[in-house]
Parts: structure tokens; C-alpha cells; sequence
């Protein structure tokens, strides 16, 4: 591996970070690889989102080193975050318009994404606040998805959406990520979506945050049904760590 | 390529087609109120005698006859000049100010006493200063108008700049744009929404502001015609006066105006009317 071309990742070390004298993130350590997907799963308040906005580079360091070699990172934020003035199509083409691709390709690569998005034609030609919440997300996964990112930031992107919408996202999250072999750091409290999406899960605690646990899933992406997700995450929920990290009281013997 | 290129074409100019044939249906409206005020303006002055209140007819009738002897054209200018001038100096000044002040947090908060102070100030007690400063001439109404003018659009500005969104920052430092794409794709629209009628505002104002200061420190223009027609007790001269400047100050803010503020902040409307 020496010497060709630098190694794709994502690598965070020592990392310290606080808010003026409230420390909110202590000792992280956290690499990710190429085609790689990682869950941080924590609950509230422990600095997981601070810690993918210092991932994604809105953030400064305090204390520490991120070093990210990924060439095209994406985010897709809680909310959609869309343009209020532009029109959907345009929304979704805002990274290529932001890499310099001129008008006419943009909006047909735009297009062409959102219809396999399950957008249509008609949505492309609306001002975002005339979509439903679903519709926007989808827009949104598509404005991330456009700039074929080799890094893909997930902020609890799925959190507020119905049931069969998430399923219908992940789906089309999982083919993005086998068509352009792009690595996820996503961040959720949903510990079921962890378990159906990630390669690798890491745990989150307390406050300053820290990483506290990490487990590795070995069955692929693909194999991982309904009824897989469940058993495994009925078996996750039951580990101390876990319990231990969203304050669960104790098994029942 | 050439096809979905004019279909697109097609769709925006039909598109505006809609907006102006919407806007100029909506008008219907604000004749018939107008209809309605006419009515009750008349039927007061049938009350009153031409001596307190002269009809709308009547009123009319000495603006035409104004127009044809020559008198109101040039007058009318002469008022048109000094808001004019009045209102885009301080559109100038004021906006480029609030967006510098809406930047900077400290900027920010040294400049609101100030602007409550400008706002809380008459606008005659900026005449009685005018016009030791400029005395009688173009430079009291202008400056009168500027001032009252300024702190309306300073504000706009300012408020503009400091509410926009912080996610939508974000989301332009994510995507990687530059500055300009910055400036002209987020920046900018969001601005504009608050500029704009912190403008149309201002504009009013100065149509106000310039005929006082007219009546009290110049020859020529509106005001001073006003105070002409007052000291002749010419009340049907009095009121074609009040019309001509009522009539310029909705003819600019209707048919100049209003319809730039719909093209700019279309998705504003099509936003709401397509919920």
C-alpha cells in the first residue's frame, strides 16, 4: 500500500472538545475506513452531533487531530435544511452548481437521481416548503447522494420520518452505497437502524461524552432482514454497555 | 437539448404570463375599495360646501386644469427629484450600513440605540436642523428625507443579515460553495426578503417627508404649491395637490415596485399558494 496515492479515511485522535468550560467530548478516538459504515448510537446530550459537526469540519477542534483524506464528503443534516428559494431540482444540484458543473447537466444529473428517488417531475418544479416532510428528505438524500460523495455524514437523518419511509431510505442508501462504494458515519439513537445499517457500531456515554463500547456486525448489509434486525437488536438492547450508556435499569434475571 | 431547453422557456413564460395576469385580476379589488372611498368622499363633500371639502370631481378637474396651464408638471418633478433623491441616498447608505452592522455582533449592538434614537426622532425637528444647516433650497428637503428614511432601511438591512440561518450556512460550508455562490445562492435571497420592504416603506416616507419640508423651507415643488393654494383658501387646488402626490407616490409603489418585489420573491408566493 506504500506509496500508491494516500489511503482514504476518516481518522480522529485524542480528541477533546468543550463549549466554553463544559467539556463535551473526552479521549474520541474514531477511524473511518474506505466503503465503510459506522453508527455512533448514544443518548441525547452526549455530544454525538458535535462530534460528526467536528467530523464534517463546521466545527474546530479544541484538543486533538481530525485528519479526513475523503475527496467528496456529504452531509445530510436532522432536518432537510433545503433552500427555501430554490426550486427542488435546484436544491438537489447544489453541490454540482457548488463543483462548477454548468446548468443544463446539473439539472438533468439532478433529475435523473431524484426520479429514482421516488421524486417526480412535478416535485423538481416546487419550491421545497410545497413538498411533504417525506418528500423533503428525499430531496435532501438526493442533494447528498448528487455530489457521489465517498463519505456520507448522517446527522439522525432518518429520525423524524414514518416507519415505511426509513425502510424506503435505507434501501436507497444501501445501493448508493454499493454503486459508488461511499463510507458512512451516520449517528442515531434508533438502535435498530444502527444494527440494519452499519458495519460497526459504536457506543456513546455520559457527559463529556466518550466512546464507550464498539461492536463489530459481521453479516453483509444485504443479508439483514426484517426479522434478522429485530433478533439482533432485542439481543443488542440486553448488553450491559448498552444498558449502561442509555441508563436502562438492570435485566431481570 | 434544445427541446427541454424551450419547454423550460415555455413554462417560465407562462409562468409570468400567470403572475401578471394574476396581479392585475387582483386589482380589482383594490378598484372596487377605491369606488367605495370616491362614494363616501363625495358624499361628504355634497355635505360640507366646496369651501371645506371640495368633491373628487371637483378636485380632478383643477388638477387637469393644472396639468394644461402647466403648473403641476413641473412641480410634481421638482418633488420627484428631492425624494428621489432623499430615498436612494438613504437606500444606499442604509442598506449597505445595516448589511456591515448586521455582520458583526458588536456592530450590531452599538448601532440599536442609536437607530431607536434616529427612529424616535420627529422628523420636523430634522427640518428645524435642515434648515440652519442647508437653508432654503434642495439640500433641507433632501437631507430631511435621507435621515427619516435611513434608520427604517438600516434596520431592514441589519435584521436581514443577523437572521440568517445558521443551518443554511452550514449546509453552504458542507456543499463546498465559494463565496460568490454563497453571496448570490443564500445570502442574498434571504436578505432581500427583509430589504425589500424596509425599501417600499421608505419610499413612502420620503413622499411624506419631502412635502413637509417643501411647505416650510422651499419656492417650488408640491409643498410649496400646498401652501400657496392654503394661503389663497384655494381648497379645490389644495386637494388636486394631495391627489397629484397620492396618485405619483401608488403609481411608483404599484406599477414599479410591487411588481419587481413578486418577480424576486416569487417562491414566496408559488410556496404558498401551491400548499
Amino acid at each position: 500500500m506504500a506509496g500508491v496515492g494516500i489511503i482514504k479515511q476518516l481518522s480522529i485522535t485524542a480528541l477533546n472538545h468543550r463549549f466554553g468550560y463544559q467539556r463535551v467530548l473526552e479521549e474520541i478516538e474514531l477511524t473511518v475506513h474506505a466503503g465503510e459504515a459506522v453508527a455512533l448510537v448514544g443518548p441525547s446530550g452526549c455530544g454525538k452531533t458535535t462530534l460528526l459537526n467536528l467530523a464534517a469540519g463546521l466545527l474546530t477542534p479544541w484538543e486533538g487531530r481530525i485528519t479526513n483524506s475523503f475527496a467528496r464528503p456529504a452531509m445530510m443534516f436532522q432536518q432537510p435544511r433545503l433552500l427555501p428559494w430554490k426550486r427542488t431540482r435546484e436544491n438537489i444540484a447544489l453541490g454540482l452548481k457548488a463543483q462548477g458543473m454548468d446548468a443544463v447537466q446539473r439539472n438533468a444529473s439532478a433529475t435523473q437521481l431524484a426520479l429514482k428517488m421516488g421524486l417526480t417531475r412535478d416535485d423538481l418544479d416546487k419550491f421545497p416548503s410545497a413538498l411533504s416532510g417525506g418528500m423533503q428528505s428525499r430531496a435532501a438524500l438526493a442533494r447528498a447522494f448528487a455530489v457521489q460523495p465517498d463519505l456520507l455524514l448522517l446527522d439522525e437523518a432518518f429520525s423524524a420520518l414514518d416507519i415505511g419511509l426509513k425502510s424506503e431510505l435505507y434501501d436507497l442508501l444501501a445501493n448508493e452505497r454499493a454503486a459508488n462504494a461511499s463510507a458512512v458515519l451516520m449517528i442515531t439513537h434508533d438502535l435498530m437502524e444502527a444494527i440494519r445499517l452499519a458495519d460497526r457500531i459504536l457506543v456513546m456515554a455520559g457527559t463529556p461524552g466518550r466512546i464507550v463500547a464498539e461492536h463489530r456486525i459481521e453479516t453483509p448489509v444485504a443479508e439483514r432482514d426484517e426479522r434478522w434486525v429485530f433478533a439482533h437488536t432485542a439481543e443488542f438492547i440486553q448488553w450491559p454497555d448498552i444498558r449502561l450508556a442509555f441508563s436502562l435499569p438492570a435485566p431481570k434475571p | 437539448m434544445t427541446q427541454p431547453l424551450a419547454r423550460s422557456g415555455r413554462k417560465i413564460l407562462a409562468e409570468w404570463a400567470a403572475a401578471t395576469g394574476n396581479y392585475l385580476w387582483s386589482g380589482w379589488g383594490s378598484l372596487a375599495s377605491l369606488c367605495l372611498f370616491m362614494a363616501i368622499w363625495t358624499l361628504t363633500a355634497q355635505g360640507f360646501g366646496p369651501l371645506i371639502l371640495p368633491t373628487p370631481l371637483e378636485a380632478l378637474s383643477t388638477l387637469v386644469r393644472l396639468f394644461q396651464a402647466g403648473e403641476a408638471g413641473p412641480e410634481i418633478l421638482v418633488t420627484a427629484r428631492r425624494a428621489l433623491a432623499g430615498f436612494g441616498l438613504s437606500l444606499v447608505v442604509g442598506s449597505l450600513l445595516g448589511l456591515a452592522a448586521g455582520v458583526s455582533m458588536t456592530a450590531s449592538m452599538m448601532a440599536r440605540p442609536i437607530i431607536t434614537l434616529l427612529v424616535g426622532m420627529p422628523p420636523i425637528a430634522w427640518l428645524i436642523l435642515a434648515l440652519l444647516w442647508f437653508g432654503a433650497g434642495d439640500g433641507t428637503p433632501i437631507f430631511t428625507v435621507f435621515i427619516a428614511c435611513f434608520p427604517i432601511i438600516f434596520v431592514g438591512a441589519m435584521q436581514g443579515t443577523r437572521t440568517l440561518d445558521g443551518q443554511l450556512k452550514e449546509v453552504a460550508q458542507m456543499f463546498g460553495l465559494s463565496t460568490w455562490m454563497k453571496l448570490t445562492d443564500v445570502y442574498l435571497p434571504h436578505v432581500v426578503s427583509y430589504l425589500f420592504p424596509a425599501w417600499i416603506a421608505a419610499l413612502g416616507m420620503s413622499w411624506k417627508i419631502v412635502v413637509m419640508a417643501e411647505l416650510l423651507s422651499t419656492e417650488d415643488g408640491i409643498g410649496a404649491a400646498l401652501a400657496v393654494s392654503r394661503s389663497h383658501l384655494d381648497t379645490a387646488a389644495s386637494m388636486a395637490w394631495i391627489v397629484a402626490l397620492v396618485g405619483s407616490l401608488l403609481a411608483i409603489e404599484y406599477l414599479l415596485l410591487e411588481p419587481i418585489k413578486r418577480k424576486v420573491e416569487s417562491w414566496r408566493e408559488l410556496a404558498s399558494s401551491n400548499n
